[in-house]
Order: structure tokens, then C-alpha cells, then sequence
């Protein structure tokens, strides 16, 4: 992975001392709350329901054990004990004190970790595929490239102030998992027609109170012209983005405004005058950033079919796991190994300080001392040899990290909603563990098959609800939590928004009305077909019959 | 309010006459872009130095071809957060070619001077009473950029080459 | 009641009628009249002024079987910590 140089290095130190000045010169007085708010926000520090945030970026998901021991120290001496992981390839801490947070971000400086523009109307964390650098259907590693985005967005001078917050993901494979159609930038790695890998390039998708699939506004794009053409939009979204109403003032809404063939000239325009100047890419810089993602030491293994065959039949418990939990590895003898973050017993997402260090090891021993955070907050160790995941199921048992859900029905996306954050409107945690309770019984978990609900306690959309098969939003109706659902939702790369049922359900209704939708799934499905497939065949008619009765 | 130039603190020769109904026949000023778009004959006519305000909804393509009647451009921030005056400033150096100076109007704050003096700004009209200790603090507060911009700092990829 | 978050750590926290702060929802002083609520709110705005807390506000209460509960549930929750239990 990464690794910071001097330069890296000093930078987030001398940002650390700014931020202790500015600290020291907030609790002196010296600075009113609202002068201090932009400051520390800019160095992800919010000020929750319950007390301050902490938002630390994990860039495009890679963390070393080293990193990941630093977290567990983190939450074990300033917090409470644990982090929660984002769908943002972040993790925040619910209960640091101002006083302690330039202590804690210099002993993350120490270990490479920043919560730089992790917050504020800036170029946000640049996410990707967790799968990256292993995934058998991969192009090229788009680390190399989130990395080179990473160092260009850091306290950019002319984009630190923009209309809004602003989000780039990038995929290397065709099968995408770091939702690029659902970011502002989304970049999406292929071949042209004379077999050269550049980006195709896709603006203005986001989701909150006005959701969009975002829209390709070129093609192909050389690697070389990768920041000269990033600045183009940037500027023009900088001049021409909305600043009159904070809920339109994100790309995508100018995007739509004024269409994507006039952005698309807009942007063309200004990257003529720009392209093949000081931003252009050097071979020898991408060649030197690749270096660090150079593949570990692989042993030459074959595939353990036969003994892991012989495992898992054995022991029905590892054969659930197996089947839920790995992932394909480009390398034969290795698997990719999810590690789920919603067993029925934590709010998705959280890890404890035990977990934390226990997986630090676990990666050390089994897996070249690398984990990934991905956007559906579980971790992966991306390269565990197949003889060994025997011995790591059990160790995550132990743990009680080896919930086999990967992908089905339990593996909610929930925001913290009200029970954690200022903004939310409802609760989004009790409803994720009441669905987890409900659906408890293997067979019918497996018979439901891949399915993702997602959960959020607002309209700001942090739970991904409007991408989520199943979507679903917490309200406020008159002094009461409610919650109303989409069905259909994608954000792989067919991605789709989904459609609202109707009507919202009150909290002690909700879980019933996923069992009547999933109820009628599995009335009306084909051989075979996935929950989403079913819904985009048959619509939303017997959906809502089930729902609300028929009309 | 002080008007930090080039580091130090300086006495400000100009007087902003961008919301008067009349234009003073001496001393230097600064007028808005209606009053250069309406009355820019007579000011050029004018022996003393002349400056122009630009509001945040005002682009600099509208004075992009008369640059060199200017001795000051001053960009306006009307609050911290409005960043489009970033990108006037580069388009300004660097599109442009706009040598005079450059000042930074309005809702300036002190954490905010790195990034302008990087974006082309050279001089600031901002709230503090010790201006050029507080200029001093935010000139070395980050010496690392990636960016290649307007101003004469080596971004981090060409330090890099040339270890 | 007045709730508000302290400055160097965060924490919610009640005025008290000796116009201190207190994390105890107990032991913060309750308003019954306009003007009582008046005068909290002052004492309150007070120590915002001199960095002692931030954003100070009063909430509605009720008191049921002689504990205090805030009558809109975000404001139950920012007082009463998180409904689900803290991981551990």
C-alpha cells in the first residue's frame, strides 16, 4: 500500500500543530464557536447530539495492521471504546473531547491518518473498490489512481471552498463496487478501441433529498489528462454551482439544470486551456505511485478445492460463511475474505478496541498485514491463503466476526440516525437489529438470497437508502419516527433509484412490512432470480397490494 | 480593518467608491464593474490610480481585456464560504496574465490567507490587530503543497524529481 | 430545562439553578413559569458568551412518576444517551 514520504509526512503534522493552535485559541476564547465551526470541521471534527465526532479517512479503504492498532488505541484512550466504520471508507468516533483531538490526530499522524477535508464544502475522502489489486475482474489497480487524486485534492487552494461537499470514487473492474454512478466524480476504468486503459467519466450523481444517477460526460480519458480534466470540472462547478440554496447547491443539480451537453461543453471548454500544462501526468509519476501497490509475495498455490471441500461439508457452520463471505482472488490458492460488520449483537459498522487490535493480528498472520473498508462498512483481508481460512473462521468466531451474511438480507447499510447524529430525523440502528432478529433463520436467509436494505434516519441519505433493494428512510410525522420504503435500488453498474411504496410505516410496523415484501418476493420470483431482478419484472403492483391491500 | 500587502501592513491609497453616485475627479479609487462598464472613458481620462472591484457573482472575463487600466483588482468575498473568487484569482495570473495587485476583500479570515496568497492574491483586507504577526503564523503554517498554482511555491511532484 | 454541550469536551449537560452545569438531568433546574424559563435561558446565553458551552436551549419536559423525560424523543435521546447499548 501507500506509504507517506517526507513531504506527506510533514504536511499532516504541520496541519495537527495548526489544529492545536486553533484548539488552544477556541478554548481560550480567543475564537467564538462560530469562527472555530469551519476549522474544525475542516479537520472532521462535527459536533454531534451527544457530543463531538470524529471523522478520520481511510483513504479508498486501505489500512495496514499498524493502522488499524492505532485505531484501537484511539477509541480505547479517547473514546469510549469503539469506532464506527462509514459507507464513506471513514471511521468516526462518537465521544472525543476537543481538549484530547489534537493528541489524537497526532498520534494518527504517526501512523499516516488524517481527518483532513473529511468534512466541509471540499473535495472529500477519494473511495474505490475494496476489492482493488485482487479482484479477478479487475483492469488495472485504481488505488494507483485514488492515491494520485488524494495528494491533488489535499488543501487545494482553489477547491477548498466550493458550492458543496464533494465526493470521487473510482473503479477498476466492470463490476462495480465502489458505486461510481452514485458520486459527484465517478471514474470507471476501461479499455478504448486501441486497447489503452483510461477513464470513462461520470458527473453529477449523489443522493440525498435530490438523487441522480450520475451521467457520462466523456468516454475515455487518457490517464495523463486525469487532473488537468478533474480541475476543468472542479473550476467549473466552483464558478457556476449554486450558492444560493444549500440543497442545490451539489454538482449534480447543475448538472441537471443546465444539462449534461452543456456541462459537458463547459467543462471542454475550460479543460482546452488547461490540458497539457503543469497538471499533466507523467509515465514516471503514475510508474512511481504503482510502485507502492506492487502485489505481496504470493506463495505458488493451487486452489485447495479438495480439503476445503472436505471442511466444509464437515462443518455446516463454515460452509454458511464460505459461501457468504469470499470473494474471488486473482491469485489461485488465495481467497478474499469479508469480514462482516453486522452480527445481530453491534450496531452495523461498530468495532470494538478488542476487535480492532484482533484484527490488526489476524491481518498480520494471515494476510500480508492489510485490511479494507468498504462502503457496505465491513472489512475485508484481501489475501488469505485458502489453507488457512479454516483457522481464521474459527479465530473470527471467537471474535464474533464471522457473521455469514455477506450480501443477504442482515448486511444492512444503517446510518447512525438519532441515535447518534444531530441531523437525523429518526432512529436507523434499532430498526437494523429488529430486521436482523427477524431474519435469523439460515435457510429462509439463504432462500432470500442477495438482497441489500439500506437504512437511513434522514434525507440526507447517509444509509444509501435510495440505492439499497430495499430502501428505507426514517421520518418525522408529527413528533413520531416513521419510516417509508423504495424498492428497486441499485448502485452497482446498472445503477437504479428506487421507487417509493407508498405511504410510511410506523417504527413498530416497519419490520413487518419487509416481511410482507419479502412475502411477496418469493410468491412471484422465477427460478433463480434475485430479489432486484423480480422487481424490475414485475414492478411495483404486488409490492404495494401487499403493503397497503389492493386499490 | 488593515490592509496587509506583501507581508506588512500598508497605509490603503484608495478609496472605494463602488456604491457612490459620483465619481471624485482626484485621488485613487476603486469603482465597481458597472460604473467601469458605464463611465470607463473618463476613467481612464483620470491621472490617479484606478482599481476595480468584482463582486462574487462577477466574473473576470468582463474586464479580461482591459487589465492593464487597472493598478489594483480587488476580488470580493461576500462570505468566508463563497469560494468563487479562487478561481477568479487564478484565472486572473494565469489566464489572464494580470501582474498588478491582487486583493482580497470582504469576509476574509485569517486561516483562509495561505490559500489566496497560493491562488494569486498579494494583498488582504482583513480584521486583526496584529496583522503581520497573524500573515506570519499563516504563511508558515502548511509548507507542503501538491498543487501546482499561481504563486512561486515547488509543488510536492516536482520536489520529488528533483531529490 | 436548558441543555447544551460543554466546550472542551462535548458532553450534554443542564443549567443548574445555581447556574452551573451538570450532566445529571436530575439535578438541572427546572423552569415552571415563562419567566423562570426566561431567566435560565440568560444565565444561559451567559456562559455561551464566555465559552463555557455551546448552543444552549431550553426543552420541554415532563414529569412522570418524579423523573424528568423531555417530551420530543430527539431531545429524550440527546438526553438520555443512545437507545441501542454501547458496544463493548
Amino acid at each position: 500500500m501507500y506509504r507517506y514520504d517526507e513531504f506527506d509526512a510533514r504536511l499532516v503534522t504541520e496541519r495537527v500543530e495548526q489544529f492545536r493552535r486553533q484548539a488552544q485559541r477556541r478554548l481560550s476564547g480567543e475564537l467564538t464557536e462560530d469562527q472555530f465551526k469551519p476549522l474544525r470541521l475542516m479537520n472532521g471534527l462535527y459536533l454531534q447530539l451527544h457530543a463531538y465526532m470524529m471523522r478520520i479517512n481511510i483513504p479508498y479503504g486501505a489500512l495496514s495492521s499498524k493502522q488499524m492498532r492505532q485505531l484501537a488505541h484511539i477509541a480505547r484512550t479517547y473514546d469510549k471504546g469503539y469506532g464506527h466504520f462509514t459507507t464513506r471508507q471513514n471511521i468516526q468516533y462518537n465521544w472525543i473531547q476537543l481538549k484530547n483531538v489534537p493528541d489524537a490526530l497526532a498520534d494518527l499522524a504517526a501512523v499516516e491518518m488524517h481527518g483532513i477535508q473529511s468534512s466541509g464544502n471540499c473535495i472529500r475522502n477519494t473511495t474505490s473498490d475494496q476489492y482493488a489489486g485482487v479482484a479477478r475482474d479487475e483492469l488495472e489497480d485504481p488505488r494507483v489512481y485514488c492515491e494520485i487524486i488524494r495528494q491533488w485534492s489535499t488543501l487545494h487552494p482553489e477547491f477548498s471552498f466550493l458550492p458543496r461537499k464533494f465526493k470521487i470514487a473510482v473503479t477498476g473492474s466492470p463490476n462495480d463496487r465502489a458505486a461510481v454512478k452514485l458520486h459527484d466524480i465517478g471514474l470507471r476504468m476501461h479499455q478504448n478501441e486501441q486497447g489503452k486503459t483510461g477513464f470513462e467519466v461520470i458527473v453529477g450523481g449523489g443522493q440525498g433529498r435530490t438523487p441522480f444517477v450520475g451521467k457520462t460526460i466523456r468516454d475515455w480519458l487518457a490517464p495523463e489528462h486525469l487532473l488537468s480534466y478533474l480541475e476543468a470540472i472542479l473550476r467549473v462547478y466552483n464558478l457556476d454551482g449554486r450558492r444560493d440554496n444549500k440543497y442545490k447547491a451539489r454538482i449534480k443539480i447543475l448538472v441537471h439544470q443546465i444539462g449534461t451537453d452543456e456541462f459537458r461543453r463547459l467543462v471542454d471548454t475550460e479543460w482546452q486551456q488547461i490540458k497539457d500544462g503543469a497538471l499533466n501526468l507523467p509515465q514516471s509519476e503514475i510508474d512511481r505511485i504503482n510502485a507502492y501497490f506492487t502485489p505481496p509475495a504470493y506463495a505458488q498455490i493451487d486452489d485447495e478445492t479438495e480439503s476445503l471441500n472436505e471442511q466444509r461439508t464437515q462443518n455446516p457452520a463454515f460452509d454458511a460463511w464460505v459461501q457468504a463471505n469470499l470473494a474471488e482472488h486473482k491469485v489461485s490458492g488465495y481467497s478474499i475474505v469479508n469480514i462482516s460488520l453486522k452480527s445481530p449483537k453491534l450496531p452495523p459498522g461498530d468495532v470494538t478496541a478488542v476487535q480492532m487490535d484482533a484484527l490488526a493480528d489476524l491481518a498480520d498472520e494471515y494476510s500480508f498485514s492489510e485490511l479494507r473498508v468498504n462502503h457496505r462498512q465491513n472489512l475485508v483481508l484481501a489475501d488469505v491463503p485458502q489453507k488457512d481460512l479454516l483457522s481464521l473462521w474459527t479465530k473470527l468466531i471467537e471474535l464474533d466476526l464471522a457473521t455469514p451474511n455477506i450480501g443477504l438480507i442482515s448486511d444492512i447499510i444503517a446510518c447512525p440516525g438519532l441515535d447518534y447524529c444531530a441531523l437525523a430525523n429518526a432512529r436507523s440502528i434499532p430498526l437494523a437489529q429488529e430486521i436482523h432478529q427477524r431474519f435469523q433463520d439460515i435457510d429462509k436467509v439463504h432462500d432470500i438470497g442477495e438482497l441489500t436494505i439500506n437504512i437511513s434516519g434522514c434525507m440526507n441519505a447517509c444509509g444509501h437508502h435510495h440505492v439499497g433493494h430495499i430502501g428505507i428512510l426514517g421520518v418525522d410525522k408529527r413528533g413520531k419516527e416513521f419510516y417509508q420504503f423504495t424498492l428497486g435500488g441499485s448502485s452497482d453498474q446498472n445503477a437504479s433509484l428506487g421507487d417509493r411504496t407508498g405511504k410510511g410505516f410506523p417504527a413498530d410496523e416497519a419490520v413487518n412490512a419487509v416481511e410482507k415484501i419479502l412475502n411477496t418476493y418469493i410468491m412471484v420470483r422465477n427460478d433463480g432470480e434475485r430479489f432486484l431482478e423480480t422487481y424490475r419484472r414485475v414492478g411495483m403492483k404486488p409490492f404495494k397490494e401487499a403493503l397497503y391491500g389492493s386499490a | 480593518m488593515v490592509l496587509l500587502k506583501n507581508g506588512t501592513v500598508e497605509t490603503d491609497l484608495y478609496t472605494d467608491v463602488s456604491s457612490a453616485d459620483k465619481l471624485p475627479e482626484k485621488g485613487a479609487i476603486l469603482v465597481s464593474l458597472t460604473q467601469w462598464q458605464d463611465q470607463g472613458d473618463a476613467l481612464t481620462k483620470r491621472l490617479d490610480a484606478l482599481g476595480i472591484v468584482l463582486q462574487s457573482d462577477e466574473k473576470p472575463e468582463h474586464i479580461a481585456n482591459d487589465l492593464a487600466h487597472f493598478d489594483v483588482i480587488a476580488l470580493e468575498f461576500p462570505t468566508f464560504n463563497d469560494g468563487r473568487a479562487y478561481s477568479y484569482a487564478r484565472l486572473l495570473r494565469e489566464r489572464y496574465n494580470y501582474q498588478g495587485e491582487l486583493r482580497a476583500v470582504g469576509d476574509v479570515l485569517l486561516e483562509q490567507l495561505h490559500f489566496m496568497h497560493r491562488v494569486g492574491f498579494n494583498s488582504f483586507n482583513i480584521q486583526s490587530k496584529n496583522a503581520i504577526k497573524d500573515w506570519e503564523v499563516a504563511a508558515a503554517d502548511i509548507s507542503i503543497w501538491y498543487q501546482p498554482s499561481s504563486d512561486n511555491r515547488t509543488p510536492v511532484i516536482k520536489l520529488r524529481h528533483d531529490n | 430545562m436548558i441543555i447544551a454541550n460543554t466546550l472542551a469536551d462535548g458532553f450534554v449537560v443542564f443549567l443548574t439553578e445555581a447556574h452551573s452545569w451538570t450532566n445529571d438531568i436530575t439535578k438541572g433546574a427546572v423552569a415552571e413559569t415563562d419567566e423562570q424559563a426566561e431567566s435560565l435561558l440568560t444565565a444561559a446565553k451567559q456562559a455561551e458568551q464566555t465559552n463555557v458551552v455551546i448552543d444552549p436551549y431550553l426543552i420541554p419536559i415532563n414529569i412522570e412518576d418524579g423523573l424528568r423525560k423531555p417530551t420530543e424523543y430527539r431531545e429524550y435521546i440527546r438526553a438520555t444517551g443512545p437507545t441501542v447499548p454501547i458496544p463493548s
